[in-house]
């Protein structure tokens, strides 16, 4: 009995049919779209899980290099005439000295062969222009060590510190055979005893060959478009590329589009200005001893082109001997935290909008937290069921939902405006924030009030309490939980929020950390943004550290708020 | 195969006279840990009314779940043992589930006409499985599965309206219709009139009288009466097992087991 | 000063508290049960009665007293000084770091003087709120007190109080709205009406004018830089911006909450929900330095290779950051809507042999479907709003553009950009960012009323 047998005869129609092809092919096709739906919604979610895992990604590959920063270590002597001629230890006059000289000095003896003024300014920019703040701190504390040598971090200027926190800028291999320069200061040949640089010139040429061919892309794009200047200028360029990248071994001048040729023998640097199969002109970047032959010599390259990175050939020769030498120290970023707002980057910390933050919170956390809490009981406890009951309900809902900038509108009109509170105050800043999250705080209080049985209200009413202290010594106890789980949904809700503050102005450069909640100040979300509109990679970098910080806070609250619920919220 | 296991069977109580439609053996029904049906067996006569009385929660909609399957909706829910329907097993995994239900129907306690027009709501089904190539021919179907559930004469003129405007009787008439409109073999219906008022429940018992000429029922009701009215056949369940089956006048008239006689008589339940 | 008179406020709050208390324990003299109201009444009562009248004098003298330190300023000021909105924005941080001595270098007599009035109305002031302050408490406290006998019924006066305190904190939700609406209204109305304002449009070239450019108005004195307050180009801008937000959103959205609430087992729940919960809880600026940092260069790289013109603040980078950021607000409040259609329609529709997609397109997404529409309306109001993301990534010159691969701007990047930094009150480019604001809050508003309203009627209909 495996066909399924015909039922008796309906009145008016045949059964359902299901064994024919037909039916056979229909339900196939039903369960095919069934899969397909099904997928869709598998596709949706590994998408928006993929987005998350993208975004975070992304922020911590570029964050992270933020926690740790580069150093010089050097030893340095600061002489008393140079930093407290009177000898009074005066703190003041201390930070007040020119340690330029000695820090210039200290630089020289690390580096070899940097002769003049300019080739000194160059090393000298290498530093941070706070570079001695440690130091001179360190003298304040123990002025007995005016004078005497002493080993010390030097902060690196934010392009140093970038170079050496991005990864595989610097290649080098053995040479083939016997380089030989012709001099040993400024503009040099070195001649190789076999065609030892003819792979990196076959290079060059492809690399002109490849933009040959993107060139006369767009020069074809543009006769199309009809602008047909910029198509014959494109084509004029693409053929003399062309022709350099067929002229198989003449000789290549490297310009800055290209990664920058060096050749290293006896401890110094050539970097190699035009190159022939076993021959090459270029000027000495680091000095060596003697024009003779050398047998041990390297091929060195700074990969990305010079015209793509803010430092120049120059800087690299002298970070990468600093480096080899050992000098260059890698340490954990305690100025990050330390330290307000600068314009230089390698400065920058974020202490003073975490302070701004936590100023602006206190205040957000003072003011919506008893206004939304006593609201919520008013409203579920006490408020007559009526029209105006309902309109402040209706009316807490849609507030909700207003965009946050127009709390910012209303700052700006109302607390700056009217009441002449300060500008780009934690005050002012607190106050928006708390009116922002109130309704968030009434509605979850509202819940966790509603949650609470009536019976243990009914119980204390039992015994002759007032309604009054039914709620506030039963009801209200009762609910904690729920209103601390919204309240810190809330505050991260608030901690996170930047437009409406971008209104009232704590958008302002400020370097102090605030000391009160009417001082100019920024808060976090503001820092970022600050921070995330400047040019520098080393801000950019920033940026992402700082979100990095405050992602960490609220997944801290978050979690808190979680344990919270799970912990001590019960189920009646 | 299906016939070796029914003469296996030895609580056969009274001759059935028409061939056994559903056939159960060694059902068993647990949600997570519960228990909630054990060893139930039964044959279901074709083009008669069974119904499935017996006190609250003892079982009665859980196996008549059992019958269309519907009980895969439900995550926790865990039945094994044995059902056929033609003879052919039900929970065989070659079984298609989707099809199982267009030929066993089901009318549900509460009436749940989909927030549609009320002729969507009957096309729904025959649409689904592909019942009328035409519209002229959906129509048609329409039209006679709310004739047969003799509900044509009073919507006709409103079939665009949303069936939730409907009536609570004329609601359930029209889950019946839209229940027919497939065509199946066998309707399940769950308590179909505990909602309704005393003409709408008359209304629809006629209605039932009219279907078993086409159709295989299996009802579930606590009335006493209705099941005596209604049905050719009757199941008594209690805790989660049969106690007895057979013909209604008999089970109602000299039941056999002590506790059926004690439900029918109002001592309990 | 602040801390003093807090401190002050608060001992004298305690110690109102603890007299009144003794008082009325002195009182009853041994009967305690004769008191109508427990001694703590009494005392909370008291304590009341000196902790309100100060905060109020205090709360609302401060700002009173700045504000008269601030005109006995300007009163020794030229009045061309203070009639100009930046050499008066200038002076008062003159005047103010003269005043707190952050001054650097020699300052001008004239802000000298001016700091020196500052100073001392300042002073005075502070000294006057001080002392109505220890004035009010101490007759509060007195009031109180006389007042304690045996039947005095302080309980029932506190609990009042208490009432009105309960009420007050319920209404400053509904003052939120009336000062939203208060200060955007009014300075739209001083934008299009006001007589004295310079540059102003009127209400049908504001709404129907093709072009934006509202930073000539800054410099009235060049005249060949036309000023123009046409509103259409922000908002196409933004719609298009919210639309593509809403193509990403809406369907991966609305798909994920089917899945959620639908097909997922409770470990797919248990790994879906706090992804989507993260993705809710990241602030928007975050989401906008990815957007402006990570995604719209790729969008621009991804369209170089089709050989594409794509602006470096493309709408679509935008679009796609802000619909990341609405997923997970579609998607939750269409799993509650979903989740609220009831078991019978699927029981229903499954008993006639659907699937589960043929019972979820035709039958629970059909019933879900205001609850559905009044999310994406929901949806749609918060990407209108948004700001963060657009300020970051979008464009700042307005254009009338519907081609995503375009730089776009939108009515919150130009408030934000009107408003950050030195405004005067009385420039036709400050009131249209307020405006703007009108026309932002009206439309959110709307949508919202509306969306909340739908939800409202669909819970009923399935409760
Ligand atoms: N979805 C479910 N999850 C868990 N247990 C269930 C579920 N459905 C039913 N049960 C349990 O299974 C048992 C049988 O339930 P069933 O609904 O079949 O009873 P019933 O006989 O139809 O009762 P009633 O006459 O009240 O409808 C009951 O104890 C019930 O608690
Ligand atoms: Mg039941």
């Amino acid at each position: 009995m495996t066909d399924i047998p015909a039922s008796g005869p309906a009145a008016l129609r045949p059964a359902l049919d299901v064994t024919s092809d037909a039916a056979k092919l229909r339900i196939r096709a039903r369960y095919r779209s069934e899969r397909r739906f099904r997928a869709l919604g598998i596709v949706a979610l590994s998408l928006t899980t993929l987005f998350l895992a993208f975004l975070l990604v992304d922020v911590i590959r570029k964050g992270l290099p933020v926690f740790t920063a580069h150093s010089l270590v050097l030893d340095v002597t600061v002489p008393q005439d140079a930093i407290d001629p009177s000898g009074r230890r005066d703190a003041a006059a201390i930070r007040g000295a020119d340690l330029y000289p000695v820090t210039r000095d200290a630089m020289k003896a690390a580096v070899p062969g940097v002769q003049g003024r300019s080739a000194e300014r160059t090393l000298t920019r290498l530093l941070s222009v706070g570079a001695t703040a440690d130091l001179v701190e360190r003298l304040v504390a123990e002025p007995q060590l005016i004078g005497t040598p002493l080993r010390t971090r030097l902060l690196l200027s934010d392009d140093a510190d970038m170079f050496f926190k991005a990864k595989h800028e610097v290649t080098s291999a053995p040479g083939r055979g016997v380089a030989t320069p012709d001099g040993v200061s400024g503009t040099v040949t070195v001649t190789l005893s076999e065609p030892g640089f003819a792979a990196r010139l076959a290079a060059v040429k492809a690399a002109h060959a490849a933009s040959a061919q993107v060139l006369r892309l767009e020069a074809e794009r543009s006769a199309r478009q009809g602008a047909v200047e910029r198509a014959k200028d494109a084509a004029t360029k693409a053929d003399a590329l062309a022709a350099k990248a067929a002229a198989k071994d003449a000789a290549e001048t490297l310009d800055d589009t290209l990664p920058s040729l060096l050749v290293a023998l006896g401890g110094g640097l050539v970097k190699i200005e035009t190159l022939e199969a076993s021959r090459a002109t270029g000027v000495v970047l680091l000095p060596f001893a003697e024009a003779k032959a050398y047998a041990d010599w390297r091929i060195v390259a700074f990969e990305r082109p010079a015209s793509e990175r803010k430092i120049t050939d120059q800087e690299i020769a002298y970070l990468e001997h600093l480096r080899a030498t050992g000098k260059v120290e890698a340490h954990f970023n305690t100025r990050f935290f330390t330290s307000g707002d600068s314009r230089e980057p390698e400065l920058a910390g974020i202490r003073g909008a975490l302070v701004g933050t936590a100023w602006t919170m206190l205040v957000t956390l003072l003011l919506c937290v008893p206004i939304g809490v006593l609201a919520a009981i008013h409203l579920e406890e006490f408020a007559p069921k009526n029209r105006i009951t309902d309109l402040i309900e209706v009316n807490i809902n849609n507030l909700a939902a207003v965009p946050s900038i127009v709390f910012g509108l209303l700052g700006l009109a109302i607390f700056l405006n009217f009441f002449d509170l300060p500008r780009s105050a934690p005050l002012v800043g607190g106050l928006v924030l708390a009116l922002l999250v109130l309704p968030t705080i009434i509605i979850a209080s509202r819940a966790a009030i509603k949650s609470v049985p009536p019976s243990i209200k009914e119980a204390a009413l039992g015994v002759g309490a007032s309604q009054q202290q039914a709620v506030f010594h039963h009801v209200l106890p009762a609910a904690v939980p729920g209103i601390m789980t919204g309240t810190i949904i809330g505050m991260a809700h608030a901690l996170g929020e930047t437009a409406p503050l971008l209104l009232i102005g704590m958008v302002a450069f400020i370097v102090d950390v605030p000391q009160a909640i009417t001082d100019a100040s920024t808060v976090l979300p503001v820092q970022i943004y600050l921070w995330s509109d400047l040019p520098e990679p080393a801000f950019q970098q920033k940026t992402a550290g700082a979100i990095i910080l405050m992602l960490v806070f609220l997944f801290v609250m978050n979690a808190a708020a979680i344990v919270i619920r799970r912990r001590f919220e019960r189920r009646w | 195969m299906s016939d070796a296991v029914i003469t296996q069977e030895p609580a056969r109580s009274a001759a059935v006279q028409s061939r056994a439609k559903v056939v159960a053996r060694d059902v068993n029904v647990h949600y997570g840990d519960k228990h909630a049906l054990q060893q139930v067996a039964i044959d279901v006569p074709e083009k008669a009314v069974t119904a499935f009385i017996g006190p609250s929660g003892c079982g009665k909609s859980t196996f008549l779940r059992c019958i269309n399957r519907m009980n895969d909706t439900i995550p926790i829910c865990r039945v094994t043992g044995h059902i056929e329907v033609d003879g052919r097993d039900i929970y065989d995994p070659e079984i298609d589930v989707v099809q199982l239900r267009a030929r066993v129907g089901m009318v549900f306690q509460k009436p749940n006409p989909f927030p549609k027009s009320i002729y969507e709501n009957v096309a729904y089904g025959p649409r689904l499985h592909g019942l009328a190539s035409t519209k002229a021919e959906l129509d048609a179907v329409v039209e006679d599965a709310l004739r047969r559930a003799s509900l044509w004469n009073e919507v006709n003129d409103r079939l665009d309206q949303p069936g939730t405007g409907l009536s609570g009787g004329q609601q359930q008439r029209l889950c019946i219709a839209r229940a027919i409109a497939v065509n199946p073999e066998i309707i399940l219906m769950d308590e179909p009139c505990s909602a309704l008022d005393p003409i709408a429940t008359a209304r629809i018992e006629e209605l039932i009288d009219e279907l078993i000429e086409n159709f295989t029922i299996i009802i579930v009701t606590h009335s006493m009466q209705q099941a005596a009215r209604v049905s050719q056949r009757t199941a008594f369940f209690h805790m989660g097992r049969l106690v007895e089956e057979g013909p209604t006048e008999q089970i109602f008239s000299n039941p056999k087991d002590r506790r059926t006689q004690d439900y029918i008589t109002g001592r309990f339940g | 000063m602040t801390l003093l008179y807090f401190l002050i406020m608060a001992l004298l709050t305690a110690g109102a508290f603890v007299a009144a208390r003794r008082r009325a324990v002195a009182v009853a003299g041994g009967h305690q049960a004769a008191l109508h109201s427990r001694p703590n009444h009494h005392g909370y009562l008291a304590a009341f009665a000196v902790l309100l009248p100060m905060l109020a004098i205090f709360s609302f003298g401060m700002p009173f007293v700045e504000r008269a330190a601030k005109s006995a300023a300007f009163a020794t000021m030229p009045a061309e000084i203070t009639a100009d909105v930046l050499k008066r924005a200038v002076a008062t941080r003159d005047i103010e770091n003269f005043a707190t001595g952050k001054f650097a270098g020699e300052a001008p007599r004239a802000v000298k003087e001016a700091a020196a009035a500052l100073t001392s109305t300042r002073e005075n002031g502070r000294a006057t709120v001080f002392g109505l302050g220890l004035l009010t408490a101490a007759a509060g406290f007195l009031l109180v007190r006389g007042r304690i006998t045996l039947a005095f019924r302080a309980r029932n006066r506190f609990e009042a109080v208490v009432r009105i305190i309960l009420i007050a904190c319920a209404a400053i939700a509904v003052l939120t709205t009336i000062g939203i609406v208060f200060s955007v209204l009014f300075e739209t109305f001083r934008f299009f009406f006001d007589p004295s304002l310079k540059g102003r449009p009127t209400v049908s070239e504001f709404l129907f004018g093709t072009e934006w450019n509202p930073q000539a108005a800054m410099r009235a004195d060049q005249g060949d830089i036309r000023t123009a307050f046409g509103f259409l180009p922000l908002l196409t801008g933004t719609l298009l911006i919210t639309l593509i937000a809403m193509l990403v959103a809406g369907p991966l959205g609305l798909f994920s909450a089917i899945y959620l609430a639908e097909y997922a087992g409770p470990r797919v729940r248990g790994a879906a929900k706090p992804v989507l919960e993260i993705l809710a809880g990241i602030p928007t600026v975050v989401l906008g330095f990815f957007a402006a940092l990570t995604v719209a260069p790729l969008v621009r790289a991804a369209g170089e290779r089709m050989g594409l013109d794509v602006a470096s603040e493309s709408a679509l980078a935008a679009g796609l950051v802000m619909g990341m950021m609405i997923i997970p607000f579609i998607s939750s409040l269409a799993d509650d809507v979903i989740n609220a259609v009831p078991q019978s329609l699927r029981d229903g529709a499954y008993a006639l042999g659907s699937t589960k997609s043929e019972t979820i397109r035709r039958v629970v997404l059909p019933a879900a479907l205001p609850g559905i529409v009044s999310a994406f309306m929901l949806a749609v109001s918060r990407a209108v709003g948004e700001t963060m993301i657009v300020v970051m990534a979008a464009g700042l010159a307005a254009k009338l553009s519907f081609n995503p691969l375009d730089a776009v701007t939108t009515i919150t990047v130009q408030i934000k950009t009107i408003l950050v930094g030195d405004q005067e009150f009385d420039s036709a480019k400050t009131l249209a960012a307020f405006a703007l604001g009108f026309v932002l809050f009206f439309v959110t508003l709307v949508l919202n009323v509306i969306a909340l309203q739908i939800v409202r009627r669909y819970r009923e209909q399935y409760d």
